[in-house]
């Protein structure tokens, strides 16, 4: 598969997921939770299908063939995600389970010995649970304090003009999320790390949501950590990374502690290896590593800038189409498409996100509803709960069209006599 | 289209009317014990009180919460069930509540046993919303079960 920029072939995507082409209650699948998780491609099932049937062997310790094959590998692959997020050096992506792992690695490792009495740590409004929950422990355990920013009330982008309130000489930490996988807002993440830079705060963006959806590089964001999770991009589920800049990573504590994150072990002591296996306690998810590295290469032939275009074309176009239901749904977040990614949340007076939901499943149409993992924020809109369109590389158009056709029927049902 | 299934849970009379006309929407002036749940996937939300007479039997309930249809309908349908009830009694009729929801196909005598609960039967056609019909039952066992001790 290779895709001309100015050609964005979709049909030559969506070839490639199998998934794509099964159907649900006989209608055709439209996959409309890629904030949930994506679908993979051929590509990265094979990669698993390979490594299990061809050199399937634990990595590091081995002298034979298998073991350095697989390492190799898997070795590779964490190469390629640091070439995909613009780090200098390899060793500065850690492997984890998932974006959660990858946030308390940081909650526990860094923030234990970094993070004192009287010093505040910061965060959106628009946090993940994952990116909240492990800071209130910190802030806790440590007498710090989390603040939360303002949203704007007009469109729920972040206040910027009270910005300066937040990020004070008090901050030691600003953590942020790059895209809100609750209503899709895209924070500007990197003003936000040079006034964290210019106080001296260290900086953690969550690019879970983003970095599947467009480029994103540590470089240019100046951010001390970056979070990833894998199967939010092609990936296998069970792997993410940690990005840490190289210094910082250096000073902190191991997280877990074990087999393969020791140099030396005596009786009584432990001396820690290098970086990153200092952070990667037992045998590695492998097989999901090497996953992980053929997702990287499928965006790369796509080209995350072509990614990027292609969803904020399909974000205009489903604004546009949802304007003829805008008396009975609000959409959150900004009208502009640059300013969010692919994902459209919404909710209607007259249908519970739920009772939608389901009606639209029997249309064969896969959204998610509920709190999407951020309940503060959902308190803060005056719900409890959303109903959330999330767009990929393998969206179209036509979906767009089925999804507001069912939402259209769906209001129609359920304000005929429901309520 | 499957819409005919739809209309088995969300064109039902009696859910219709439990949606639109929740039962015992007032706390009682005296409150014995309370049950509340919270489904975490979903934020779905049920607050249940209830007072008891001389002879520990319900005597009024509360109902209040925030959720989809089924779930709501549920938790009004239950604050009338419950009524005149002793608390093992509202053991029982819980365990025959989730039997009927998740238990092996349910018999036609089971079903008439629950009365109006057992529209709810038509839930079990849509496994994922189960837990919506079954937050207020759940809720409610925790809440006897933290009286009783």
């Amino acid at each position: 598969m290779r895709v001309n920029p100015l050609m964005y072939d979709v049909n030559r995507i969506r070839a490639d997921f199998p998934i794509l082409s099964r159907k649900v209650y006989g209608k055709p699948l439209v996959y409309l939770d890629n904030a949930a998780t994506t679908q993979k491609p051929r590509q990265v099932i094979q990669a698993l299908v390979d490594y299990y049937e061809g050199y399937n062997s634990n990595v590091h310790r081995g002298v034979h063939a298998l073991s350095q094959e697989a390492t190799d590998q898997y070795e590779a692959a964490r190469t390629k995600v640091a070439r995909f997020i613009g780090a200098e050096h390899p060793e500065e992506v850690v492997w984890t389970r998932n974006a959660s792992e990858s946030l308390n690695l940081v909650a526990y490792s860094w923030a234990q010995d970094n993070v004192r009495e009287g010093d505040e740590i910061v965060v959106t409004p628009y946090e993940h649970h994952s990116n909240l929950v492990p800071w209130q422990k910190v802030a806790r355990d440590k007498g710090a304090k989390l603040r939360v920013m303002p949203m704007s009330d007009d469109d729920q982008t972040l206040d910027m003009s009270r910005v300066d309130e937040f990020i004070t000489p008090r901050t030691r930490l600003l953590a942020v999320v790059h895209m809100s996988n609750g209503i899709g807002i895209i924070n500007p993440v990197k003003e936000l790390a040079a006034k964290a830079r210019k106080v001296g705060a260290t900086v953690l963006i969550d690019a879970t949501q983003s970095a599947p959806h467009l480029p994103v590089d540590v470089k240019d964001l100046d951010c001390d950590f970056l979070t990833l999770s894998g199967h939010k991009m092609l990936g296998p589920t069970g792997i993410g990374a940690l990005y840490g800049r190289r210094e910082v990573l250096e000073r902190m504590e191991p997280f877990m502690r074990g087999g393969e994150m020791v140099l030396e072990v005596w009786y009584d002591r432990a001396t820690w290896n290098d970086l990153p296996m200092k952070f990667e306690a037992g045998t590695p998810n492998i097989a999901d590593a090497i996953g992980f590295g053929a997702a990287i290469d499928y965006l790369n032939e796509i080209g995350m800038e072509n990614v990027r275009a292609h969803e904020v074309e399909l974000s205009a176009y489903a604004l546009e189409a949802f304007k003829e239901l805008e008396e009975d749904i609000d959409i959150f977040g900004p009208r502009d498409p640059q300013q969010r990614g692919g994902i459209i949340s919404f909710h209607s007076e007259i249908a519970h996100p739920h009772d939608l939901g389901t009606f639209l499943d029997r249309d064969g149409i896969a959204v998610r509803t509920g709190h999407h993992c951020t309940m503060p924020l959902m308190r803060q809109l005056g719900v409890v709960a959303t109903a959330r369109a999330s767009c990929y590389i393998y969206n179209t158009r036509e979906e767009i069209d089925k999804l507001v056709d069912s939402v259209k029927r769906a209001l129609r049902y359920f304000s005929d006599g429901a309520r | 289209m499957a819409l005919g299934n739809l209309d088995e849970i969300y064109r039902d009379d009696v859910i219709l009317d439990h949606r639109r006309n929740p039962r015992n929407p007032d706390r009682p002036d005296h409150v014995d014990f309370t049950a509340d749940g919270v489904n975490p996937f979903c934020g779905d939300e049920i607050h249940l009180q209830f007072k008891l007479n001389e002879e520990r039997r319900i005597a009024e309930v509360g109902f209040q919460g925030e959720g989809c249809s089924i779930n709501q309908a549920t938790g009004s349908m239950l604050s009338e069930a419950v009524k005149g009830l002793t608390l093992p009694e509202v053991k029982d009729l819980s365990s025959r509540f989730h039997e009927m929801m998740q238990g092996p196909d349910p018999t036609d005598d089971q079903l008439s046993n629950l009365g109006e609960l057992s529209v709810l039967v038509k839930v079990r056609e849509f496994p994922v919303r189960i837990k919506c019909a079954l937050l207020a039952w759940s809720a409610l066992d925790d809440g006897i079960d933290a009286a009783e001790r």
